[in-house]
């Protein structure tokens, strides 16, 4: 017989973020009990459906060796007691006796019953909370309901004083207020008794509900899938709704005007044909209709509160300059041990003009931090550098350096772009550097998952704004020595190139293992790379430095003078021959011609001849090869299937 | 239409008939409801309790001189404990919105992720902030921990902000056009608090004195907590010492810290440590407090 399986874990509000990793928790642990189910979630249920699971588990035997055949009755007797059968029950198999046992299969029922109460408890969730008492269970948000039901029978346990039911629980308020006491659920039915009460309970019906009310809005949306994938979790029946400000508030600038409306109220922002903000937003109601605006109003009147406060900040933080305030920053502490903001500035402005910064890259790192001390940012702290900038050109600062000042946080992720000039670049570069080496300096290093400083964001930030900015600076100096540092930035840049931007791995470790310090070049290094590995040439060549690499690894070759005259005439003559003519010449050219030469001498020639003095001859010509391409790349380093 | 009042006498009604003490304001200047011994020391160990109250909480660094139509040096917050959550307290806790005339049929409503941490207080839960049409109303906690302790039976905390739900209800874009009764604005009864107190708090404040008064303040709360019983044959002593009073003294700590703030007399650096040094305090009279009412049963 085969039944269908219904699991809703019924909750109060599970913050939205962490919807879909819970749902994947879930759906690996059922998977692990042989159900693989299909997940759904609202921020007030967890659930997981499947079907055609066997009313019972196979029978399983097993069989059990007893005493030796000749063994004294009374073993025998004591050896079928053990087994609870009567020695009649026993069998004999070749020199023992033995016992079949059979256990027949469980039903699925209790298999579930006993095994989901630790399943649901397992859900990995990044913060939990007991509720029940200090020694209850721990959950993200207190559990209220469970439906578990195979077929039409309800799964019995029960749960932080829970127990399970086949009654389902609809929109708080949505629907009849005698739903309240609870819906009866059956697998076929469910998501429709759902539905009748306000909860649509797939998240990509509820996100095309959303798209689809906005697309008949008729308006130019600030694209924000973010802000969708939170309120396609952040609600059970989502509506869109389009609300209006004054168009004064636009005299703001946008990036505040957004900040509010996307962060502080989860709304879309919207934009006017050629592209500005229009003065009009769209909220998402969880709920069915806005008849009267009722919602509308209400939400209209809020973010009108909220954009006079930030129009309070804007216009009090003009009174006072940047440059007045860098004074300030003695009284902002960056990090305990390593002082003030104003002592970080002091060693950003020097680190920019050691990397060569003009005049404007100077002025911008001295006023970077300032924002910091201003009424905006402490209100809106995700606008740091942002404000910064907008206030440096508002008190008539040089493009450069408001620019500068307005994108020195960028890249804030490895999809965020790098800032647009040169001076936002050594501005960005300098402070991200010195807070690297800083921390390092007083043993901040990141471990595990415990990066409070962003530190792995932030050099993955230089690698990028190098790399991207095609700027030639000599990295592993600048990091200053430090050997963990230099560690840190390695496993950064290669995680960029390989996670970031798609190289293979291998081709990363070769191209790395030839220098990692000029990062534009290597850049170019690993193109050339990934344009050659395809040739057939290349992967045997590649084989080949290999093998030559064990081979001196193996023989302790440390060095050893090469001696022209000791050539053999034939595969060697021609191996050395064909070394000398590819020396100078790219490895696009060299390695058509390199390869058959490489191949043969391996054929024809034993490298440990009898002789020492031809040996070491040999090994030094074969180091001399790995030497040639050792600037570009460490073959050896390739993985090939050969 | 509600006047303010009103609102907060349905509130207190709704409570009351859901076994709810109703306590009038803590008579000791506090920043936030929670602080109140009501919630501090009560929601401390085994002993169910109830309670709601309405706390005026002084947030010195938010006045704005009567200006600004939604910040307020001193707010009003109805306080509501429940101890244990029952198992309904969201339901319940809607059932009070619509008791004061809130048809949540017709408006928007959302839990969103906000969980609560008093670093003074050595307390901190998980929770939401309750948007009503995109405004937030109410502050819900799940208290984990208090004064450093972790809960043996969780409390759930509502904290309304009854001048935005009233200002919602009257549906008025400023605090101060608020009706608090028929005939008396909000502003006719609270301007002269934001004014006079923005002025003493953002330029007239003597910081020494505030200094002074502070360091008075915590060595008297250090002396009684010091004084504290150990021993577990002095319990006739132990159960007549003076907690609540030291308490008051731990609050008064706490106020003078937020007024020194709010003048920018503590930097970013002090500031830690001056959060230490009251939390230090917090947590001694919790401790003490747990002890003492634990050796009482």
């Amino acid at each position: 017989m085969s039944l269908p399986f219904l699991l809703e874990i019924g909750t109060e509000e599970i913050p939205d973020w962490m919807i879909p990793a819970a749902l994947d928790s879930l759906r690996t642990q059922l998977e692990g009990l042989g159900i693989t189910a299909r997940m759904d979630a609202t921020p007030r249920r967890l659930v997981a459906r499947a079907e055609g699971l066997p009313d019972r588990l196979p029978d399983t035997e097993e069989r059990v060796n007893g005493p030796r055949k000749n063994a004294p009755e009374k073993a025998v007797e004591g050896f079928a007691r053990k087994q609870g059968v009567a020695p009649s029950d026993l069998s004999v198999e070749g020199e023992y006796y033995t016992y079949l046992r059979k256990t027949p299969g469980r039903r699925t029922i209790d298999v579930l019953a006993q095994a989901l109460p630790g399943i649901i408890l397992k859900i990995a969730f990044p913060k939990t909370m007991y509720w029940t008492g200090k020694t209850g269970p721990r959950f993200i948000r207190p559990i209220r309901w469970i439906v578990a039901l195979l077929g039409d029978e309800v799964i019995p346990f029960e749960l932080a004083g829970v127990q399970s039911s086949d009654l389902t629980f609809g929109h708080r308020r949505g629907g009849r207020a005698s739903a309240r006491a609870g819906l009866q659920s059956r697998f076929a039915t469910y998501e429709q008794t759902l539905r009748d009460n306000f909860v649509i309970l797939s998240a990509d019906e509820r996100r095309k509900k959303i798209e689809d009310g906005i697309a008949g809005m008729g308006i130019r949306l600030k694209p924000d899938l973010p802000l969708l994938e939170t309120l396609v979790y952040l609600t059970e029946y989502p509506t869109p709704i389009l609300g209006e400000f004054d168009p004064q508030f636009l005299a703001l600038p946008e990036e505040v005007l957004i900040t509010v409306m996307r962060h502080h109220q989860k709304y879309f922002s919207v934009e006017d044909d050629s592209g500005h903000l229009a003065p009009r937003f769209v909220a998402v109601m969880n709920t069915s209709a806005d008849p009267q605006g009722l919602v509308r109003r209400g939400n209209e009147r809020v973010l009108r509160a909220r954009f006079n406060d930030a129009r309070f900040f804007w216009q009090t933080d003009q009174r006072k300059t940047l440059s007045d305030r860098v004074a300030d920053l003695a009284h902002v502490t960056f990090q305990a041990k390593l002082g003030s903001y104003l002592e970080k500035t002091e060693r950003v402005v020097a680190l920019v003009k050691e990397l060569g910064g003009d005049e404007h890259a100077q002025r911008a790192a001295r006023l970077a931090k300032c924002d910091l001390t201003t009424e905006l940012v402490k209100e809106f702290t995700e606008l740091q550098g942002v404000v910064g900038g907008l206030y440096a050109r508002a008190q008539g600062e040089p493009e450069e350096v408001w620019q500068a000042i307005y994108d020195h946080y960028k890249p804030e992720s490895m999809e965020d772009s790098i800032p647009r000039g040169t001076t936002g670049r050594l501005v960005s570069l300098a402070d991200k550097l010195d807070t690297l080496r800083g921390c390092f300096g007083v043993g901040m290093a990141p471990t595990g998952s415990r990066d409070p400083f962003a530190l792995r964001r932030a050099a993955q930030g230089v690698v990028k704004i190098i790399v991207e900015g095609g700027m030639t600076l000599p990295l592993l100096s600048l990091i200053g020595g430090d050997p963990q540092l230099t560690e840190f930035f390695e496993e950064r840049i290669k995680f960029y190139f390989r996670d970031v931007r798609g190289f293979r791995y291998d081709e990363v470790n070769a191209a790395i293992a030839a220098g990692c310090s000029d990062l534009p070049e290597l850049e170019a290094r690993l193109l050339r790379l990934q344009k050659i590995r395809p040739s057939p040439d290349f992967e045997p060549l590649a084989a080949s430095f290999k093998r030559i690499k064990n081979i001196l690894r193996q023989a302790g070759f440390t060095g050893g003078a090469f001696t022209p005259t000791l050539l053999e005439p034939g595969p060697e003559s021609e191996l050395f021959d064909e070394i000398n003519r590819s020396a100078g010449q790219p490895i696009e050219t060299a390695i058509g011609a390199l390869r058959p030469k490489v191949d043969l001498f391996f054929d024809k020639v034993l490298v440990n001849a009898p002789d020492p003095a031809v040996r070491v001859n040999r090994l030094a010509m074969l180091h001399g090869l790995l030497e040639q391409f050792r600037t570009f790349a460490d073959f050896s380093e390739i993985v090939t299937n050969s | 239409m509600s006047s303010f009042q009103e609102i907060v006498f349905k509130l207190k009604q709704y409570w009351a008939q859901r076994g709810c003490i109703i306590q009038e304001p803590y008579d000791v200047e506090v920043g936030a409801g929670t602080m109140c011994p009501e919630t501090f020391l009560r929601v401390l160990g085994p002993k169910p309790y109830r309670v709601a109250y309405v706390q005026p909480s002084r947030r010195p660094a938010d006045g704005r001189y009567g200006e600004n139509p939604n910040r307020l040096y001193k707010h009003s917050q109805l306080q509501v404990i429940l101890k244990p959550s029952p198992a309904d307290v969201i339901e319940q806790y809607l059932g009070s919105l619509e008791a004061v005339g809130i048809d949540l049929t017709q408006h928007d409503i959302k839990f969103e992720e906000d969980n609560w941490e008093a670093p003074t207080l050595g307390a901190w839960g998980i929770g939401w902030q309750v948007m009503l049409d995109g405004l937030e109303i109410t502050q819900f906690t799940y208290f984990q921990q208090c004064g450093g302790i972790d809960l043996d039976v969780v409390p759930a905390e509502l904290t309304y902000g009854l001048e935005r739900l009233t200002a919602f209800l009257q549906v008025k874009d400023s605090v101060y056009d608020i009706e608090w009764a028929p005939g008396f604005s909000y502003g006719d009864v609270r301007f002269q608090d934001e004014l006079q107190f923005s002025v003493y708090n953002f330029e007239m404040a003597e910081v020494g004195t505030l200094w002074k008064l502070f360091d008075l303040h915590e060595g008297e709360a250090a002396r009684l907590l010091a004084a504290y019983p150990k021993s577990t044959q002095e319990a006739a002593e132990k159960a007549r010492f003076p907690l609540l009073p030291a308490y008051d003294q731990v609050l008064k700590c706490s106020n003078l810290f937020n007024t020194l703030d709010s003048r920018g007399a503590i930097s970013v650096t002090e500031r830690v440590g001056v959060i230490q040094r009251v939390r230090k305090l917090a947590v001694g009279v919790a401790h003490a407090w747990a002890d003492q009412q634990g050796a009482a049963q």
